[in-house]
């Protein structure tokens, strides 16, 4: 399964202020961390970056690449960063991913195009302007709502990962069954089987912070068991890199040896 | 409505790797495509074919094939010669079966001359094989290799018991390595693993997944090889990803097909072309596998197999 690295994130402290300072070394030692943690994605998540946010963008990923030659996951709701981000990203390593479209008319009338210009993936999020729709079924039809407009705009279907939307467990312990249910649905709706993606630390927010990594691992394993392709972890979180890998072993998406864990 | 060729897709590609020095240098592997698909992926390399050649006579060989090499054979720097000189030999495949301590048990000081005198004598790639004793390889190779340092030489082969000093000797020499693994696709690629984990670079490994004859398990080569390189092409396994070797004449030139007279089968048909037809077909299967190099015996087995080869790239 594709790891795609948290870790490069407008939200925590330290890389708020690299960013804001343009200050390259925090971000690139997080790159290279996450990368030989196992990560095969980083997120580069710069939030909604009114200001120069297509500046930003543009540094940030020529930063990053400079050390980890691995494709990006752009993240922001800032068209004009995101396109930035697409110009400036090296495809030689992969391409990049738009992170991301939705439901909601607006966003997906302005990312979608930008996936079909510039020949990325991109995540559609089964969400709307109503929210995220309790049934896995209402959360499909969103998906081809996201699906059609991909047809619209050129892009490939296997360029799009599908994010049923994880709710957190101590909130809406309901939900965490209805995600899985709907990831094994979204592998349904086209041949080969469309991808998917998820944020999975949602599953735990509000937990105990003891709690937290092991409700992350147990819910990757299951999403990993219905077909989860790809999820956004903090890869610097080994045990649940040991989950994933294993996972993959008992699943024989990747071959067995004594040092799995080590590659 | 047009046919459409279906194609399959793949995720990776085989590591290209490339032996020897000078013009003659030669690269195997770097396909990004099952054996002979080039119109799926990239395939920029043709599987390339290495001559046999050993320290000390090969009394062991079947007649029909000592008397092939009988004029050279007493010395293996001409042995060597003679294969690139007059058989066109794309490269040298030297092993030092005679430091095998149930042979004549050479010491290393008297392989590595050899194996001067060899590289004095040729200027396509060598491949340097010990004697398939562990414990013996361990220092015959250690020798070898600094004895053709300079010449990017592929060293083989480093097996479970004795890879942290081969490794060792070919890091130190600069020259490539065979990984050989008992006929089992997770040993393979754990052997891969440890080697990469003392700094050797996964980009000069050759994977020898263990051969085996026609009619003696080459169904079992066959597959684990098949499995090999499915995991490099399919599931991206960068551990799996080196292009793969096969010792083809040492398994062939021993079986009772190829020495047994024709007075003693006389339905099976002369016992010279048996002998060849059996390393040609064995030999191809293992192309059909993936197969990027093969180590052969006799020119006119190696013919055969190159005109398949013509024939389907």
């Amino acid at each position: 399964m594709l790891i795609i690295g948290e870790r490069i994130n407008v939200i925590t402290k330290a890389q708020r202020q690299a960013m804001q300072d343009r200050d390259k070394g925090p971000i690139q030692e997080m790159a290279i961390n996450q990368v030989e943690s196992g990560a095969g994605m980083l997120d580069i998540n710069i939030g909604p970056a009114e200001d120069k946010g297509d500046e930003l963008m543009d540094w940030i990923v020529k930063t990053v690449q400079e050390v980890a030659h691995v494709p990006l996951c752009l993240d922001t709701t800032n068209p004009l960063a995101m396109e930035a981000g697409l110009k400036a990203h090296d495809n030689s390593w992969g391409r990049a991913m738009i992170n991301s479209a939705s439901g909601e008319e607006e966003r997906l009338n302005v990312m979608m195009p930008l996936a079909g210009k510039y020949n990325s993936l991109i995540i559609g999020l089964t969400l709307n302007k109503q929210g995220i729709p309790a049934l896995a079924e209402d959360r499909c039809a969103i998906a081809a709502e996201i699906m059609g407009k991909a047809v619209e705009c050129g892009v490939p279907m296997e360029d799009i990962y599908l994010d049923p939307l994880i709710m957190p467990v101590p909130f809406s312990q309901e939900k965490s069954l209805e995600s899985i249910r709907a990831i094994r649905m979204f592998k349904e709706l086209n041949d080969p089987a469309m991808k998917t993606v998820v944020g999975l630390s949602n599953i735990s927010n509000g937990a105990p912070k003891t709690l937290r990594p092991l409700l992350n691992r147990v819910y990757t394993a299951l999403l990993m068991y219905e077909g989860l392709d790809s999820a956004i972890i903090d890869p610097l979180e080994r045990e649940m890199v040991e989950v994933i890998k294993t996972v993959d072993i008992l699943m024989g998406k990747t071959l067995y040896a004594h040092s799995y864990l080590e590659m | 409505m047009a046919f459409v060729v279906p194609k399959e897709t793949y995720n990776g590609k085989v590591c290209e790797v490339e032996i020897g020095t000078g013009p003659r240098a030669v690269k195997i592997g770097g396909e990004a495509a099952l054996p002979f698909l080039a119109f799926e992926g990239a395939v920029p390399n043709k599987p390339a074919i290495a001559y046999e050649v050993q320290d000390v006579p090969p009394d062991d060989w079947p007649q029909t094939l000592q008397d092939v090499y009988k004029d050279v054979s007493a010395d293996p720097a001409k042995w060597a010669k003679h294969c690139q000189d007059e058989l066109g030999a794309q490269m040298i495949a030297l092993r030092l079966i005679g430091t095998h301590p149930d042979r004549q048990n050479r010491a290393a000081e008297d392989a590595a001359k050899t194996v001067k005198d060899v590289l004095a004598a040729i200027d396509v790639p060598l491949i340097i094989l010990g004697s398939n004793n562990a414990e013996k390889d361990a220092q015959v190779l250690k020798s070898a290799c600094d004895a053709a340092s300079g010449r990017n030489c592929l060293i083989g082969k480093a097996q479970e018991a004795n890879y942290k000093t081969v490794v060792a000797s070919a890091m130190a020499s600069g020259h490539k390595l065979i990984a050989m693994s008992d006929l089992d696709v997770n040993l393979a690629k754990q052997l891969n693993i440890l080697i990469t984990q003392m700094g050797f670079d996964k980009d000069k490994i050759v994977t020898d997944p263990m051969s085996s004859a026609l009619g003696y398990g080459i169904e079992y080569t066959y597959s684990v090889m098949e499995r090999i390189r499915a995991a490099a092409l399919f599931q991206n396994d960068q551990t799996m990803a080196p292009p793969m070797v096969n010792d083809v004449g040492m398994y062939v030139w021993k079986v009772k097909e190829t020495m047994a007279p024709e007075a003693d089968q006389p339905s099976w048909g002369p016992v010279a072309d048996r002998g060849i037809g059996w390393e040609a077909t064995t030999a191809m299967g293992f192309l059909m596998a993936g197969s990027d190099l093969l180590i052969m015996r006799h020119p006119k087995a190696v013919d055969t197999v190159v005109t398949m080869i013509d024939g389907l790239v």
